[in-house]
């Protein structure tokens, strides 16, 4: 940190996790607020109608702040990351571009038309609106993916005069990477939109209040909670970690915590990485079965850390190893607890089982930490590069913006966001005090 | 190709002043002319729908600088540091103002919002002017080809310049007279009453005030940029945009007396277009001009990517952009005419 190497880190690191407990909510969201209007419009009953007005307002907020957590985002590549821009501004600089033009316009656009034209609108007009915002929310994750897949597997470019040049878009936005990376990422979210929408939902039911949606909105969620879970894990979680151990085994190596090359390698399910000495601490293990895991072979070569020279490492091998085991572990607790509430469900049991309502309730952050820490699983795996073996992460940082004004800007952003979050507390807590009868 | 994708650019910063100048004038006014809590309802009621995709024009346009001119993007950025994390968050302040001012009960928290959307607002708009001026006059860069500017010196003319010096402030104060003036003519075109009648009185001033500091502003840019005087002397068709621009200014507050607001709005469009088409006229082929040696600017060339990158983003961003116009016009007409007096919904 007292680099401006680490300072210029620190504060990329800290807006975009910050951003992207926004996001995460309006896209898993935006899907489930179309479920609602669709079952309203099938059904005929007010009642869907009224939960997915209550989740447009709730999104709208979290839309309001995503947008002005966001915005800092596309500045920070031109003011803290000049050297890369510079770079490889004409093939991520494309992506990104493609986000504004595509996605935002028309987010912004219906957004406002979902928000304030539902009379105007009539109630298939309506719907289609948030469709079309559903869609918007999803391209700009894709588009994004696609950014950081150019990243981690950089492919349809060509090193012209020490600068990236972009050859075939259809390799940019049809990065293998992005097969697996894109749908786990989307499935990421929509795990959050609907623990939060079941979190509110049982709020409802214990404080034995709006009960009628508090029923709505627990079977919802923990329905669409449960699916998102399982198609994590499921294909996604398990063929992007495959990706990983193709193109990144270096870092796979570190995630996995697997430090000696070796035939039949367990697979740790708890333990302490320790890089002086160069094994795990206190483990406890799967006997051979991340070679089966990894290569459908129980007695397959998986290479370790030391196969690699150390150059290439990532630099931060205990926080990368427990970012993944939290997100694994985080994602088995998920599919274990909606597995138990959608079987209560099953047998009409959940709405009086108490003890449940309250572990969803409390369920509420953890699918956050889950992402977040996915996220930092792919970054901080993606390291020491910025460009995966192209182009070394203090390689693109502006070299002359001092750190002093880096931790003065950091700082500044640290404020504003603990303002923003009381802010965002607040504003949310009323909606959900208020209910979803009122218009 | 570069040349396109110049005029590209500068046309979609220009749309993005006209559409994100009127709700940026209207936010500066919002204290000064909606003096009741109905009337300033009725103000961000005028903006609501429509202020965040007139937003994202900035967010577009950035982008595409990122895609076709990297090192521009690289290098203004990186040397305008501090003032550009500042208009992020004036943009945060003011987004927090209109979107969670209605969210407040107590009409305490509601004048809290206001003063918000309405300071942030109007250093916005005098920051736009203040970073205009700084491209127009060039900046130092030095033999790698990069810069750091100073937040100000000392202020003195004939000293060494920072990012705030008279000239750029004199940018500035224009840059806010004019969107004051587009602000108070849309809110005058979207509203009835006292509201409408207040907005048409700051609307004179502010064209006043926009006409006697742009003559200013182009005095001095004629002195401190010669590259301006060079280009309209080799150009003689280039005069075409200044008087776009003054023609605009004209037919607003001609419109304006005789109660037209629309085509008066139309004519403050005019004038914002033009002068932004003029700026980007007199500095091309520089996209960045040196302040010092001239050969050290940034140009079209030197700053664009390539030419393959360049191609395959036009054969994306016109029919993406194409697209985009079409909802800023549906949505627009699905808001159109005056802003209903009460409730939530249209």
């Amino acid at each position: 940190m007292d680099t401006a190497l680490g300072a210029h880190r620190f504060q990329f690191a800290f807006t975009i996790t910050y951003h992207y407990l926004f996001p995460q909510l309006t896209m898993g969201l935006a899907l489930l607020i179309v479920i609602l209007k669709g079952l309203g419009l099938r059904t005929g009953s007010a009642r869907y109608d009224e939960g997915a007005r209550f989740w447009s307002r709730i999104f709208a907020i979290n839309f309001a702040m995503g947008v002005v957590t966001g915005i800092p985002m596309e500045f920070q590549f031109g003011t803290n990351w000049s050297a890369f821009s510079a770079f490889a501004g004409g093939v991520i600089g494309q992506t990104l571009a493609m986000e504004g033009v595509f996605s935002f316009f028309l987010e912004s656009a219906f957004l406002g038309l979902v928000l304030f034209g539902e009379k105007k609108l009539g109630p298939k007009g309506h719907f289609a609106a948030t469709v079309l915002l559903f869609l918007g929310t999803w391209l700009s994750g894709y588009f994004i993916s696609a950014t950081n897949a150019w990243m981690q597997y950089p492919l349809g470019h060509e090193l012209q005069g020490g600068r990236f040049r972009l050859v075939s878009l259809g390799a940019l936005l049809g990065n293998p990477w992005l097969r697996w990376q894109y749908p786990h990422t989307m499935l990421g979210s929509v795990i959050t939109a609907g623990f939060v929408m079941s979190s509110v939902g049982a709020f409802y039911l214990l404080a034995k209040r709006h009960e009628e949606h508090g029923r709505l909105f627990v079977r919802l969620g923990v329905s669409a909670g449960l699916a998102a879970s399982l198609l994590a894990a499921f294909p996604t979680g398990d063929s992007q970690a495959r990706n990983v151990a193709l193109h990144q085994p270096v870092s796979f190596a570190a995630m996995e915590g697997v430090f000696r090359t070796e035939e039949g390698a367990d697979l740790t399910l708890i333990g302490q990485p320790d890089v002086e000495t160069m094994k795990l601490d206190n483990p406890i293990e799967i006997p051979s079965f991340l070679s089966f895991l990894t290569h459908h072979r129980w007695k397959a070569e998986v290479r370790g850390l030391e196969a690699f020279p150390r150059d290439r490492w990532p630099q931060n091998i205990p926080l990368l190893y427990y970012c993944y085991h939290i997100m694994v572990g985080l994602g088995t607790v998920f599919i274990a607890a909606t597995g138990l509430a959608a079987l209560l469900l099953w047998r009409k049991r959940l709405f009086t089982s108490r003890w449940m309502l309250w572990i969803l309730l409390f369920l509420l952050p953890f699918p956050y930490i889950a992402n977040t820490a996915g996220w930092m699983t792919a970054e901080l795996g993606r390291q020491p590069w910025l460009v995966y073996n192209l182009l070394r992460t203090q390689e693109g940082a502006s070299a002359h913006v001092s750190a002093g004004n880096v931790l003065f800007t950091l700082l500044g952003f640290m404020g504003l966001y603990a303002a923003l979050s009381a802010l965002f507390v607040v504003l949310v807590l009323r909606k959900i005090h208020k209910g979803p009868e009122t218009a | 190709m570069e040349t396109l994708w110049f005029w590209l650019v500068a046309l979609s910063l220009a749309a993005y002043v006209v559409l994100d100048g009127y709700d940026i004038g209207a936010g500066m006014l919002h204290l000064v002319i909606a003096k009741n809590g109905a009337e300033r309802a009725t103000l961000i009621r005028s903006i609501g729908p429509v202020w965040d995709g007139n937003e994202v024009w900035l967010l577009a346009s950035g982008g595409t600088i990122f895609a076709v001119f990297p090192l521009l993007y690289a290098t203004a950025f990186s040397g305008f540091y501090l003032p550009l994390m500042m208009v992020l968050w004036l943009l945060v302040g003011r987004a927090l103002g209109i979107e969670f001012r209605h969210q407040s009960e107590n009409p305490m928290w509601t004048s809290v919002w206001d003063v918000i959307f309405s300071l942030s607002s109007a250093a916005l708009a005098l920051f736009y002017g203040v970073a205009l001026g700084n491209v127009a006059r060039g900046v130092p860069f030095d033999a790698r080809g990069v810069f750091f500017e100073p937040l100000w010196t000392d202020f003195s003319p004939a000293r060494a310049t920072g990012i705030l010096d008279p000239y750029t402030l004199l940018a500035g104060a224009t840059a806010a007279a004019a969107l004051a003036l587009h602000g108070a003519l849309w809110i005058a075109f979207k509203t009835e009453g006292d509201l409408r009648e207040r907005a048409r009185r700051a609307a004179r001033v502010a064209g006043w005030a926009a006409l006697g500091l742009t003559a200013l502003l182009t005095l001095w840019t004629r002195i401190l940029q010669p590259q301006l005087r060079v280009r309209f002397a080799e150009h003689s068709w280039g005069y075409l945009f200044p008087l776009v621009a003054i023609g605009g200014l004209a037919v607003a507050q001609y419109f304006r007396k005789r109660g037209r607001d629309l085509v008066a709005f139309a004519g403050s469009s005019a004038y914002l277009m033009g002068m932004m088409v003029s700026v980007a006229f007199s500095l091309y082929p520089y996209v960045l001009p040196s302040s010092q040696d001239p050969a050290r600017g940034l140009t079209v060339w030197s700053a664009a990517a390539d030419r393959s990158s360049l191609g395959i983003a036009l054969g994306w961003w016109l029919p993406g952009m194409a697209l985009a116009i079409g909802y800023i016009v549906y949505i627009h007409r699905t808001f159109a005419g005056k802003v209903p007096p009460n409730g939530e919904h249209y």
